[in-house]
């Protein structure tokens, strides 16, 4: 009840002048430098919890994995109709979840969304590390592993080439690509803070970050060079990431089997793509926020905004996927409509309902502000969505093989074997290790871009360009570089 | 392909087969093209075939369990196709159908395989390349009729307990984990027929050479032979079918028996099938 100019002043204020901002416009340089390098040293207990949880989770795959080299491809429960399972399916959710770290670093820095700043580093690491993992399930997919090399076209005596009409050459090089660009992307977007690591750190891990940061002095000169570099980079990483998950979808679109032979796959799986990266930041995004006492970078606000962009990808996925129904539905393909229908009441009818309502009915709970804006409600929820794209990806591939054009596929049942479910979590506990491992080894959040923001964002508010009359701080504590 | 050759014969290339000599329009199978003709009326479901095809091509006997987990390794499978419920087992009819690879013109797996394992030879056989293989199994993903066999396990070691290797077919080999396999037409044979012949300035003549299903076939429902000549069985009985190797759709009146399996999605198979008359009212 307001009865006082002061009272209503307040709640005034309460309703707009104290809108929650993406960061402390007052928050010191010094400060940044010193929160960030703590997530290097000490962090909570979980980190340790989780680590240790996905190294055996790891180990579990890597027994699997050696089970299956030694005995046959037989163990994993395949059989002669369905020859692809869960290790496709997966590998298409790993290269779906790489998409998310371009779009935050490379699409949103081009479009100048500055509130990507503290979250985008990470998310460059998960792209980097999910791109291992679906590369790793290429190679745990083929029957004689040892001789995967055939597939790169490199110079031999016979004379031999790979087949450059089949998809999977496709991929075999989008994906090296795609890799070795990422990585190259998050190390140089790197460099500025492995200098301020260097400068902080000592012993052996001093000359570590002094070799990594390849003699960065935050020179004029330095910092024009590497906003030339970085742009271009993002530049060329932002088409090869569509073109990647693209050739993913022609290895089924270009084959003739029902529920595959669709022409909208490519624009289908890029948003997936987009999708369930973006629901793993949001996961992440709560794990490190909690692991190394991020909260005052990875703030509510910018989980909100990354919640909304969860949002409207869900709804062109959505979208996607009603057309791929529709035009199935209303297409003169009859074993394409044949394969739909199985899919809704066959075998696989439980698995697809829920694809189908955990990717496109649990998303509208992101709609409501007091849910964006609830932890562990968004932990659960961005957990969901990832379940509902990975069901997606079985969905698939799966049923297809299940429910062919020729009928002696459709009596066959076929279910993973353990084999082949240890390999899958083990593929989790692979990138979690090596994420977890990342964050404690490098700077999870980019201290130099939080820096900018905090700049940029107090020039803005108090309309002059000099900063250092807002914050006195600014001018003693902290350099560009250090 | 050029560009320009593509546009120029759109009209070709939209609606013939793409076949071997595909880059060279003028260029067609000028010795051999193996093809089968297979009678459905007169085949009784016996699996003579499939016998004679594990004997010939040293095929693994996998055992009951992985023959139910759809492991089976067997290259030519016999079809049964229930008819409609009207009565209970004993009554009831049911069809057979053999099939193996159909050893396509325009094969789906041929493109698809990432090391191109599998590939067209001279003859029109669809072969396969076991060294080369690297078993990502996409051939058999792509291929319609799921007729390419994946070496799930290592079978040489299990298949063949002592004394059995020594029955083994030295033509062919064995093959090991990790690779896909299919009908070759005993390609065995074939070349060793072909080969012969060279020696003696000629072509094979029809009837010189048979596959092993083609062999063992007690009633003969099967026919092998060479489609380029016209005097050989086999083409006269596409002949009479009015069948073409190299359309998807035929043109042919309601008195012939004679089509291919899943000739709309275009892959141009080599072997044609003769549709089973039943007498309903009998």
């Amino acid at each position: 009840m307001i009865n006082t100019f002061e009272e209503r002043d307040v709640a005034v204020e309460k309703r707009f002048i104290h809108k929650e901002k993406d960061i402390r416009e007052d928050i010191a340089w010094a400060q940044i430098n010193k929160d960030v390098l703590k997530s290097l040293e000490r962090p909570r207990m979980l980190f340790w919890v989780i680590f240790i949880a996905s190294l055996a989770l790891f180990m579990v795959g890597v027994s699997c994995e050696i089970y299956q080299y030694q005995t046959g491809m037989g163990v994993a429960n395949l059989d002669n109709p369905h020859v692809w399972g869960l290790y496709i399916g997966t590998f298409i959710f790993w290269i779906g979840m790489s998409h998310s770290g371009t779009l935050l670093s490379a699409i949103l820095h081009i479009m100048h969304a500055d509130w990507r700043k503290p979250i985008y580093r990470f998310a460059e690491a998960m792209t980097t590390f999910s791109l291992m993992t679906a590369g790793l399930f290429v190679m745990v997919h083929l029957g004689r592993v040892w001789q995967f090399y055939y597939v790169v076209a490199y110079p031999n005596e016979r004379w031999t080439w790979p087949n450059f009409q089949s998809p999977l050459v496709w991929d075999a090089t989008a994906i090296f690509t795609y890799l070795t660009s990422s990585m190259i992307f998050l190390y140089i977007g790197m460099i500025p803070d492995l200098a301020i690591c260097r400068d902080n750190a000592t012993g052996f891990r001093k000359s570590f970050y002094t070799f990594l940061s390849l003699g960065w002095m935050g020179t004029d000169r330095q910092w024009a060079n590497f906003r030339v570099t970085y742009l271009t980079v993002a530049c060329f990483l932002i088409p090869l990431a569509v073109s990647v998950h693209s050739i993913v979808a022609t290895d089924f679109a270009v084959s003739q089997q029902p529920g595959w032979h669709i022409t909208s796959f490519p624009p289908y799986f890029v948003a997936g793509a987009l999708y369930s990266g973006c629901a793993a930041i949001i996961t992440l995004f709560i794990v490190l926020r909690y692991v190394f006492r991020f909260e005052e970078y990875m703030t509510m606000p910018i989980l909100e905004k990354t919640a909304k962009l969860t949002f409207a990808i869900a709804m062109v996925w959505t979208y996607l996927n009603l057309v791929e129904y529709s035009s199935t539905w209303y297409g003169d393909d009859m074993y394409a409509k044949q394969a739909l229908i199985y899919r809704a009441t066959g075998d696989f009818a439980p698995y697809w309902w829920m694809m189908n309502f955990l990717g496109s009915v649990v998303p509208f709970t992101l709609a409501f502000k007091r849910i964006r804006n609830n932890i562990p409600a968004m932990l659960v929820i961005s957990i969901l969505l990832n379940v509902g794209m990975w069901l997606e990806r079985w969905m698939i591939v799966s049923p297809t093989f299940a429910n062919g054009i020729y009928p002696w596929t459709w009596d066959h049942d076929q279910w993973p074997s353990l084999v082949q479910w240890g390999i899958v979590a083990g593929s989790f506990g692979w990138f979690n290790m090596l994420f977890m491992l990342f964050c404690k080894i490098f700077p999870s959040v980019s201290m130099y871009e939080v820096k900018e923001m905090v700049y940029h964002r107090s020039l803005v508010r108090k309309g002059t360009e000099d900063a250092t009359q807002i914050n006195p701080e600014l001018a003693v504590e902290g350099g560009i570089a250090s | 392909m050029s560009i320009t050759n593509l546009l120029n014969n759109w009209s070709f290339y939209r609606n013939k087969r793409p076949y071997r000599g595909q880059y060279d329009l003028n260029k067609e199978y000028s010795e051999y093209k193996w093809a089968m003709a297979l009678d459905l009326d007169i085949c009784t479901g016996c699996n003579a075939c499939t016998t004679a095809c594990y004997a010939e091509n040293n095929l693994p006997v996998v055992g009951k369990k992985r023959f139910h987990h759809g492991q089976v390794m067997h290259w030519i499978r016999i079809e049964r196709y229930w008819d409609e419920k009207m009565v209970d087992f004993p009554e009831q009819g049911a069809s057979f159908l053999p099939m193996m690879c159909q050893q396509c013109e325009a094969a789906p797996c041929e493109t698809v395989c990432p090391v191109g394992a599998t590939s067209h030879t001279n003859d029109g056989l669809n072969s396969q390349n076991y060294h080369r293989c690297i078993g990502s199994r996409y051939c058999s993903a792509n291929c319609p009729y799921k007729v390419r066999y994946f070496n799930f396990w290592n079978y040489p070691s299990t298949a063949w307990p002592a004394p059995l290797p020594d029955q083994l077919n030295p033509d062919v080999t064995v093959r090991t984990k990790g690779i896909m396999e299919k009908c070759t037409f005993c390609v065995q044979r074939l070349n060793e027929a072909k080969s012969r012949a060279r020696t003696e300035y000629r072509l094979v003549r029809d009837g010189e050479v048979v596959p092993a299903c083609v062999q063992a076939c007690p009633t003969s429902a099967i026919t092998f032979g060479n489609i380029v000549d016209p005097n050989s069985k086999v083409a006269k009985m596409w002949k009479n079918q009015q069948v073409d190797l190299y359309k998807d759709l035929q043109e042919k009146d309601n008195t012939v028996r004679g089509y291919r399996i899943l000739e709309d999605l275009r892959p141009f198979p080599s072997v044609m099938y003769m549709e089973r008359i039943r007498d309903t009212e009998a």
